[in-house]
């Protein structure tokens, strides 16, 4: 696991490895309390265990520092096959491991694009050996041309754990229902990124004030939530789950949340510069503040607060979508659309734990449990016999987010310069060491 | 030349960035400039030795003829890359393109693109690297704003009608896609005039008002009472994306005609950025007419070029 992860090796080589006077935070379990935990073999053999079950595991104090379920992030672009000079696998997985991740889902708009089981086995070989579990996702359609349906199958036998549009939506609402229909055979997550792409063209910020003061196309809150509800009626109409991803509207979450309350099979996703910024970040033309879906009002920015608090918005997920500077650094309307997300998104996080938004235990949920039960992977629990994927939290480390500090090859973050407070301080993944701050210091 | 107020902008990006106090100054140095171009010899020597650069991305004819005129008539000399497609289409960003002009040491670039906020990215990074110190002035940028142009017209109207806090302004047409309509809302607003746009919704932008304008739909409604009406191009190609239904609709619609300006103040004046569709926005008779200032918005256009590339290149050095 060090290979390709470069963490100084606290466990010495050695499997059994034993966590002492940890907070225990398993939302799996719905647990919160002080504790130990005993690994073993790749697995959670015990939580705490008689000393004498402990013999000669090595010994890592955490202080009182969260011991919780490795995070999960289920959406993020690692650009490899084809973008390298963006992100790799390994680079994307390293940066994944210092953001407190054990396991990620990478999106199939790569080059060529993930669409045929050839591509998925070359994203497995990649992904083996990493800081943290790469886990490919599929196209829905071949291509990415939303015509035809892509081989679901074959790819799952390679190793995809979920089919999505991301970044090109299936526009045609027939093959939408019909990916449905197939993905069912194969119990394979389809995640929809909702965007009726006629009311966004040639958009490049949200619509109103803001994108007409800058002469800037917008794309309205509603070409989202109207692709929502098309994506929650075929759930509804076909019986089937659908994921939402990167939700940023009011207007989208009051969907989701009449189709929960139907008992339609839906979860949806945000992601933390959603609940964290807005259209005002756009300021004077920063292509930093450039995504799809854009940053959106206040209103909208409460809104996605209030889901991830009750549950509406079940998963926070980074869109981690690295671009190179030069890339960036052009005008507006020319400059792609994402920023990178994974080595922000635990301490924005937190940043909703300290207001008292979300407890410790609904963030865990959102950012471990809810993920892994969703993509069906392994992880999101710390209960004995479950893999051994870890994260250990500082919540209070204070410090400035510099570019420098940043370990994914591209550095398009809006939050550079931002005083943040939280962060992974290392991550276990099938028992190995994924990532060891160089602040961490066992007892 | 300028007296004592100072001017305090380095580059010229956008209405939005000039106080009323800047706009007077620009306007009051226009008003003395002017008369460089009624001479028989006309030319001064205030700008001997600088070099502005006209960098333009979209075809344009007036818009570069008038800075390249204001210039020599300032004694400056000036080069012109016009550049018919697109930057990004060439391989080469924007910025490689300026950097590059900019390591030949002009003193000024004005910059035409069709990109909303190009200038101001051009300034910014611009501002943060080694190198010359370079003036830039936006020549429009997309569809975001067009700042000489409503400098031009803040000066027509100002030479027309005395002032113009007080005044009703209607502006008919795309307001959308206008950047020339986007700059005037601001700056007029801004020297205290009010402001209505008057257009189908399909050609209006979201959130209009809060520029400082008020909407109708109606352009009789719009003009009642008006001290000026300006009217904007019908650019043919929103036809093929149903904005319009037709020029001709349009035409019947919103075109200024002598009976929509009966509801206007009796003392109305009609102004257009160019270049004139006849017959579509304007009925032809009206731009031909007494009403008409088309013609010393062109003037007027020289002169507060030379107003502005002398208040930004200092000068009074060579004066």
């Amino acid at each position: 696991m060090t290979d390709k992860g470069g963490a100084r090796d606290i466990f010495a080589g050695r499997d059994r490895i034993f966590f002492k006077n940890g907070r225990i935070i398993d939302p799996a379990s719905s647990t919160d309390r002080p504790g130990n935990l005993l690994i073993s073999a790749g697995r959670i053999e015990a939580l705490d265990p008689d000393s004498t079950v402990i013999g000669d595991a090595v010994v890592v104090d955490l202080k009182g520092l969260w011991l919780t379920p490795g995070l999960i992030d289920m959406h993020v672009h690692l650009r490899e096959p084809g973008q390298e000079h963006k992100e790799d696998i390994a680079g994307g997985a390293r940066a994944a491991a210092a953001g407190g991740f054990t396991a990620v889902a990478c999106m199939p708009n790569t080059s060529p694009v993930n669409d045929c089981q050839e591509v998925t086995a070359f994203i497995v070989s990649r992904a083996a050996g990493c800081a943290a579990r790469v886990y490919p996702v599929g196209c829905i359609s071949r291509a990415n041309a939303g015509v035809e349906l892509a081989p679901f199958a074959e790819m799952k036998r390679a190793g995809v754990v979920a089919v999505s549009d991301d970044g090109r939506p299936v526009a045609d609402s027939g093959l939408m229902r019909r990916a449905l229909e197939y993905s069912a055979g194969f119990a394979i997550p389809l995640i929809s990124h909702s965007e009726e792409t006629s009311l966004a063209a040639g958009g490049s910020m949200n619509e109103g004030r803001i994108a007409t003061r800058l002469g800037l196309t917008g794309i309205p809150a509603e070409a989202e939530s109207i692709q929502v509800f098309r994506d929650v009626s075929l759930a509804a109409l076909t019986g089937i789950p659908v994921h939402l991803a990167h939700i940023s509207t009011a207007a989208s979450i009051a969907v989701i949340r009449m189709a929960k309350e139907n008992g339609w099979p839906v979860t949806a996703e945000t992601a933390p510069h959603y609940f964290t910024l807005t259209e005002e970040a756009v300021g004077s033309y920063d292509t930093n503040a450039k995504m799809n879906p854009p940053l959106r009002t206040e209103a909208d920015r409460e809104a996605v607060i209030a889901a991830l608090a009750d549950g509406s918005i079940d998963v926070i997920a980074t869109d981690h979508a690295p671009h190179a500077a030069y890339e960036k650094e052009v005008e507006f309307s020319e400059a792609p659309f994402g920023i990178i997300g994974l080595e922000s998104s635990l301490p924005l996080s937190l940043e909703l734990v300290r207001r008292g938004a979300l407890g410790p235990l609904q963030l865990l949920e959102r950012m471990s449990t809810a993920p892994a039960r969703i993509l069906k992977v392994p992880g999101g629990s710390l209960m004995v016999g479950a893999p051994a994927d870890l994260t250990v939290i500082d919540p209070d480390a204070a410090y400035l987010f510099t570019a420098e500090r940043i370990l994914s090859r591209s550095k398009n973050s809006p939050f550079i310069g931002r005083k943040m407070r939280g962060r992974a301080m290392m991550t276990v993944v099938g028992g190995r060491l994924g990532y060891c701050d160089e602040g961490f210091v066992s007892g | 030349m300028t007296g004592k107020k100072t001017f305090a902008h380095r580059h010229i990006l956008a209405m939005d960035d000039l106080s009323s106090e800047d706009i007077f100054l620009v306007l009051d140095t226009a008003d003395s400039l002017k008369e460089i171009s009624t001479r028989a010899i006309k030319k001064v020597p205030t700008l001997r030795g600088r070099t502005v650069i006209n960098l333009f991305f979209e075809p344009s004819t007036r818009t570069r003829m008038s800075f390249e005129v204001a210039a020599k008539r300032l004694s400056a000399d000036t080069f012109n890359f016009s550049v018919s497609t697109s930057s990004t289409s060439k391989g080469e960003t924007l910025l490689d393109t300026v950097r590059t002009l900019v390591a030949m040491h002009p003193d000024a670039i004005v910059v035409r693109h069709k990109s909303s906020g190009a200038a101001a990215f051009l300034a910014s990074r611009l501002d943060q690297e080694p190198g010359p110190r370079v003036a830039v002035v936006n020549g429009g940028d997309g569809v975001h704003e067009h700042p000489t142009q409503a400098l031009l017209d803040l000066m027509t109207i100002r030479e027309a009608k005395g002032t113009i806090s007080g005044l009703k302004v209607a502006i008919i047409g795309d307001i959308a896609h206008s950047r020339v309509a986007r700059s005037n809302i601001i700056g007029l607003s801004r020297m205290g005039a009010e402001v209505r746009v008057c257009g189908p919704l399909t050609l209006m932008p979201p959130a209009v008002e809060d520029l400082g304008a008020r909407l109708f739909i109606s352009p009789f409604e719009a003009v009642a009472g008006v001290d000026v009406v300006m009217t904007l191009r019908v650019q043919r190609e929103r036809l093929h994306v149903s904005m319009v239904p037709s020029l001709r609709e349009y035409a019947a619609t919103f075109g200024v005609t002598a009976a929509l300006l009966a509801h206007a103040d009796p003392e109305v004046v009609v102004m257009h950025p160019g270049p004139l569709n006849r017959g579509v926005e304007i009925d032809p008779g009206i731009a031909d007419s007494p009403f008409s200032l088309i013609l010393d918005q062109v003037e007027n256009g020289v002169a507060v070029r030379m107003a502005l590339l002398f208040m930004l290149l200092g000068g009074k050095d060579n004066d």
